[in-house]
């Protein structure tokens, strides 16, 4: 279960790199959700997958289910989920001053060259 | 009144949401985000008391005892830089009143530079490194909003790249905090440092402890992860420029400083090797690009990463004077980079242009700018015995003692280079033919100098007062040197 996890990770994580390092500007912010969801995933994979109860207190079990990874993934999908509204909104306000979502015609300094 | 170090950061937390209910009352606004920052002085510096009469202290939330609940911890270190935080924020507050512009006042501009102080404080003290985590992303979401507001084109081109580099290290960060958790299986930082310690650092904390210099080292520009710092920075406007060079980069310096002392103690050769050789060419780069341009905002941006090197490598020694010479040397730049962008704002807003070529003779016109700027100039590149200079001292001090030579000489060298950067723009803008000057209001120039001056004199009388900071120092330093203090703080049962 570890190893599929692993790959299915390593394949979030290229299709996120792949998605960032293109020209559309929509395409990078989706790259950034799918960045966030594979390290999502990874710390419930690092967290150790398995533990069969709940995590509540009680004397009979003994396998535990981690809670820590879960606490630690809501907070980290709350704030990728705000961070990436307000790309959402920041990218189309950047379309409509600019008029392109090209990141290759953004690369400018107008100041300075 | 162990609820004492909260004060700092839940203060302006406070008022940042009161703010939020007055948007259109900008007076108000303006006085009661002074007026939440005062408090928050108030709460700093008698934090800063506390923790001198009765060491490092530190609560965990909801009373779960530490490992298990989120610890804050103050020590001498973060407690100091929590002042310096507010302080540098107070005066960024007074000097916006009159350069921001009241249309950007009128968009939560206080209320955004309020929260980001909650994240700085909030990273500066928590004693989790998960907590840590939150505590950036707090930071880096009010820094969005302030490097965007204004809505220039330019802004807008900016804040892109700036945001989608600290969303790309903070996906990083959390993957090394998860790796982290696998191995050591804890998240407060005492009691991870007690892991390693038992563990041995086996070469996956090597790994982590290199991760780790990599999220940080975006967010505190060191070579080669500064690329998107000169572009980004230079796009908002100048109080808001102070506020980021100031503080933003110094949180991720506080960060690199916290877990190389407190985790990766063991396998020194490598980790803080790799540090040293890193802030070595930090300072090599930084250097360069002060030199190239003739661009006001960029020479002063290209000084915060030849700092940002100078203080990495006086905390990658590892020795008692380079440490001390660190928290020395970060303390200071945070005042003289404040001081200076002030400055540079204040040299902006009468010439009208931040082009050095077209600036000239101001010392006839403004001779008191003039001979601030010159003053902050000396106190940036460490001539004795302004701020810079006993910082510089004690790191060339624990090199030596370490045999790092070479690196010395780096920094040394580069104290050169930084003056001859800053003497430059005092050649270009306030020597040579007077150029004719916009016309502009007094009456926000007046208002500029205020806390101008007072940030001044601070970094001068924080250099001439030496002698007498340097207890505060030793115990900053003491914590970094021998984590058993900070551990045995937060373990305690």
């Amino acid at each position: 279960m570890e190893l599929l996890m692993a790959i299915l990770i390593g394949v979030l994580f290229t299709a996120a790199v792949y998605l960032i390092l293109s020209r559309s500007l929509l395409k990078v912010i989706l790259g950034t959700g799918l960045l966030s969801h594979g390290a999502h995933l990874l710390i419930l994979t690092m967290g150790g997958l398995g533990g069969s109860a709940p995590p509540v207190l009680d004397k009979e079990a003994t396998n535990f289910a981690d809670p820590l990874p879960q606490a630690l993934i809501l907070t980290a999908i709350v704030i990728s989920f705000g961070v990436t509204a307000f790309m959402l909104v920041l990218a189309y306000r950047t379309y409509g001053e600019h008029k392109t979502d090209n990141m290759n015609l953004m690369r400018g300094n107008d100041e300075h060259d | 009144m162990i609820n004492l170090l909260l004060f700092p950061i839940i203060i302006p937390f406070l008022f940042a949401i009161v703010l939020l209910f007055f948007k259109e009352r900008i007076v108000l606004q303006r006085v009661l985000a002074a007026v939440g920052l005062i408090a928050a002085l108030a709460a700093s510096l008698f934090l800063v008391y506390t923790v001198k009469q009765d060491g490092v202290q530190t609560i965990t939330l909801g009373s779960w005892p530490a490992p298990f609940g989120i610890s804050m911890v103050s020590d001498m270190f973060s407690a100091l830089l929590v002042t310096t935080t507010i302080i540098i924020t107070l005066l960024v507050v007074i000097y916006s009143y009159t350069s921001t512009g009241e249309a950007r006042e009128h968009y939560f501009y206080y209320s955004a530079i309020l929260f980001m102080v909650t994240g700085v404080n909030g990273a500066f003290t928590t004693g989790d490194i998960f907590n840590m985590f939150v505590f950036f992303e707090v930071l880096l979401i009010a820094s969005y909003v302030l490097i965007v507001l204004g809505g220039e084109k330019r802004q807008l081109r900016e804040s892109i790249k700036y945001i989608l580099i600290n969303v790309v290290s903070s996906a990083l960060f959390v993957i090394t905090v998860a790796y982290l958790y696998s191995v050591v299986g804890t998240l407060n930082m005492a009691d991870i440092s007690v892991k390693i310690a038992e563990i041995g650092q086996p070469g996956i904390i090597t790994v982590i402890a290199v991760l780790m210099l990599i999220v940080f080292g975006i967010k505190g520009s060191i070579f080669p992860l500064y690329f998107w710092l000169p572009g980004s920075y230079a796009a908002p406007p100048i109080p808001v420029l102070a506020l980021f060079g100031a503080l933003l980069t110094k949180v991720g310096v506080y960060a690199i400083m916290r877990t190389y002392t407190l985790f990766f103690v063991h396998q020194t050769d490598f980790t803080h090797g790799l540090l040293m050789v890193l802030s070595i060419l930090t300072i090599i780069a930084g250097c360069i690009g002060a030199l190239a341009y003739f661009d006001l905002k960029q020479i002063v941006i290209y000084n915060i990463v030849i700092a940002v090197g100078v203080i990495l490598f006086g905390a990658a020694q590892m020795n008692e004077s380079g440490l001390s010479g660190a928290v020395f040397y970060l303390l200071h730049d945070m005042l003289i980079k404040g001081a200076l962008f002030f400055l540079i704002g204040m040299i902006i807003y009468v010439t009208g242009t931040s082009d050095l070529r077209k600036m000239g003779g101001l010392m006839k016109t403004h001779p008191s700018l003039g001979w601030f700027y010159l003053i902050a100039a000396f106190g940036l590149a460490g001539i004795p015995p302004l701020s810079g200079f006993i910082g510089k001292l004690l790191i060339v001090e624990g090199a030596f003692q370490a045999d790092h030579i070479w690196g010395s000489i780096v920094v040394l060298a580069s104290s050169l280079v930084v003056l001859l950067s800053v003497i430059r723009i005092f050649i270009y803008a306030f020597w040579g033919e007077p150029q004719a000057l916009p016309s502009v209001e007094r009456k926000p120039y007046r208002g500029m100098m205020v806390p101008t001056v007072v940030l001044v004199v601070l970094s001068v009388l924080y250099g001439v007062g030496t002698e007498w900071l340097l207890p505060y120092m030793t115990d900053a330093s003491n914590v970094l040197l021998q984590p058993s203090i900070y551990i045995d703080a937060v373990l305690k049962e």
